[in-house]
């Protein structure tokens, strides 16, 4: 009864199983270049089950399960299956990785240096990532980078970009519509379309970088740029790692190198354009 | 994959993942997250050949039961302290006691709260104590609070305020009202001190605790996890001369001998365990049902059997409860359930 869906992203393999075809559909037609799990076994299960019986048919309503669940987690509408997918996906990285101290972190790389932003829903990581996938960079992922402790390097996690609200149409005036999917209206995180990653950033997935720079963005305010101290730099990240406590001494070890590491910066912007001309900025200045 | 059997299979014996194909592979591991006997998964296929997307998994589950067991010691170490002062011997329950003792049935078990066990007339002392170390009260209604004080076999829940870690302080092993009442100074006096403040019960009560808390407390969930232990201790203990003897006359003293009968066959049955053939044929059949509750999980990790599993629900109340009480308490909950609707 359950339909099955397989993607590797990164170095994370996932099997998504489906009460309804309509969720399944979808994931297929927005993974559709990605490759499957190696030895066909995933890392991660994810199920979306109807809340009830009654709720398969009747007002459908999804609830997110699989091997890391959370007790009070929010069912969604059936037209939102997609998202729900992709939260139970998130999810499951979220609570169950252990190799990698994750960070809640866009990433993108160039000459195998890795420029790391993170900030808040909204501070628009997400979108800028997207934007410089687009020029020149290769983007790594808009939500999870997986720091290997072991060496420091960054791997990708490279997941379509979930743009949100005003990001969609600000994307299309830079990639063509064919790279969007489905237009999700009214979700709990505004109205939501998700970009597809560029083609070299899928063939790419498995190939890490060194992290050289670190930037706290902040969308909707004055230009300017601050140095941040190491030590907030990492309370900061204990705050945007799922994983970091879970990592125990390997977590605090590979937190307090990278943070050593890399120089790290707040920049507010008023728009995407100051935004990518500071990233270019800073870059050649700290990279 | 219809039900959790390959993983009872691999776990009794983990040269037969050789065989296993990749949907196999993927059906086993997603059952082992969901019964969490993946860290013990992990640490029974050590060393042997596998896919290496499969290797990941276990890696990853290893990883969180070292966490895990490095938490769980220092949590009892923290009670300890807390308690110290009192001149009680701190006894370890379930996980902890398998972890701090490094019995087999510790490796790669995740264990969740911290279960210890007090003498009953000091229960409000060590109370006490525990709330000026900094645990707290987990926040429930004056009906909870009372029941717990009047009925069960522990304290209501404590939390540590900072490390945010359970406490279940016990003063027997099993509700007040349940049927079969072990003898509780039996378990206490004959506790095994591991030379560090903390002490453990002695191995055969070891075994009739995990046993009563399979069949006699509760509805089964998780209970393939439970049975892994009981697999674990008679393995690992029968290796003493006389064990199973002294498990038979453990069982008789505590009128607890159709549990542990029962507890012997399914184990036999799931795990292949070797058992002793006179004190697993006491008791009542049955066993079918049980083995077809401990099992019930798809390879998609999903709960099946629903009538079974419910039908152990009802159970679990059954052997808690005298009938009239039973009644009581279910009409206090389903009005509580109704007012916090409204």
């Amino acid at each position: 009864m359950m339909r099955a869906f397989t993607v590797q992203v990164g170095p994370l393999g996932f099997r998504v199983g489906s009460a309804w075809s309509g969720p399944v559909r979808a994931l297929e037609r927005l993974y559709a270049d990605y490759p499957k799990p190696a030895d066909d076994i995933p890392d991660f299960t994810v199920r979306l089950e109807p809340v009830s019986t009654l709720r398969r048919w009747v007002r459908p309503s999804v609830a997110i399960r699989g091997d890391f669940m959370l007790p009070d987690a929010v069912p969604t509408s059936l037209a939102h299956g997609l998202l729900a997918a992709e939260m139970a996906m998130n999810l499951q990285v979220a609570m169950g990785e252990r190799r990698f101290l994750l960070l809640h972190a866009s990433s993108v790389e160039r000459d195998g240096k890795v420029l790391l932003m993170t900030g808040e829903s909204g501070s628009g990581k997400s979108t800028l990532s997207a934007l410089l996938g687009e020029k020149g960079w290769r983007f790594m992922g808009d939500e999870f980078a997986l720091i290997e402790p072991e060496t420091g390097l960054a791997f990708p996690f490279p997941r379509p970009v979930s743009l949100k609200n005003e990001a969609v149409a600000e994307m299309l005036r830079h990639v063509a519509e064919d790279r969007l999917g489905p237009e999700m209206v009214g979700t709990p995180k505004g109205d939501i379309r998700h970009l597809k990653p560029p083609a070299e950033a899928i063939r790419r997935m498995g190939e890490s970088g060194t992290p050289a720079l670190l930037l706290f963005p902040r969308f909707g305010l004055v230009r300017d740029v601050r140095p941040v101290p190491p030590s907030e730099v990492f309370v900061r990240l204990t705050q945007a790692s799922t994983n970091y406590t879970m990592l125990g001494e390997r977590g605090f070890e590979a937190l307090t190198n990278l943070v050593q590491g890399i120089p790290a910066r707040a920049i507010d912007y008023p728009d995407t354009a100051t935004a990518l001309a500071l990233v270019d900025q800073l870059w050649a200045e700290h990279a | 994959m219809r039900d959790a059997r390959i993983l009872a299979w691999v776990l009794a014996d983990p040269t037969r993942a050789a065989q296993l194909r990749p949907h196999q592979w993927t059906a086993m591991l997603t059952i082992a997250q969901a019964e969490r006997l993946l860290g013990t998964l992990a640490h029974r296929l050590a060393g042997l050949e596998m896919p290496e997307t499969a290797a990941r998994v276990l890696d990853r589950a290893r990883r969180a039961a070292e966490t895990d067991r490095r938490q769980a010691l220092w949590e009892a170490e923290m009670a300890r302290q807390a308690l110290v002062s009192l001149g009680l011997p701190v006894i370890l329950l379930k996980g902890t006691a398998f972890l701090a003792v490094g019995m087999d049935a510790g490796r790669g078990r995740l264990v969740g709260d911290l279960d210890i066990l007090v003498p009953r007339d000091r229960m409000d002392d060590a109370e006490a104590a525990l709330l000026l170390a900094g645990w707290e009260w987990v926040k429930q209604d004056a009906y909870d609070d009372a029941y717990y004080r009047d009925h069960m076999h522990e304290l209501p829940p404590l939390i540590h305020k900072a490390r945010d870690r359970m406490i279940d302080v016990h003063h027997t092993i099993l509700p007040l009202t349940a049927r079969a009442q072990p003898d509780a100074a039996a378990l206490i006096a004959d506790a095994v001190d591991l030379g560090n403040g903390l002490s453990v019960l002695y191995p055969e009560d070891m075994v009739i605790h995990a046993v009563l808390h399979l069949f006699a407390d509760g509805d089964l969930s998780g209970g393939l996890r439970n049975l892994w232990d009981i697999d674990r201790m008679l393995r690992e203990f029968a290796e003493r001369d006389g064990f199973w003897d002294r498990l038979l006359a453990r069982s008789r003293h505590h009128k607890v001998t159709r549990y542990v009968s029962r507890a012997l066959r399914l184990t036999h049955h799931i795990f292949e365990t070797p058992v002793d053939g006179y004190l697993a044929w006491q008791g009542r059949r049955g066993d079918l049902f049980y083995t077809g509750r401990l099992l019930a999980r798809n390879g998609w990790g999903q709960e099946t059997a629903k009538l079974l599993r419910f039908a152990f629900y009802i159970r679990s109340h059954w052997i808690r409860m005298p009938p009239f009480m039973l009644g009581r308490h279910l009409f206090t909950k389903w009005r509580k359930g109704h007012q916090s609707i409204r």
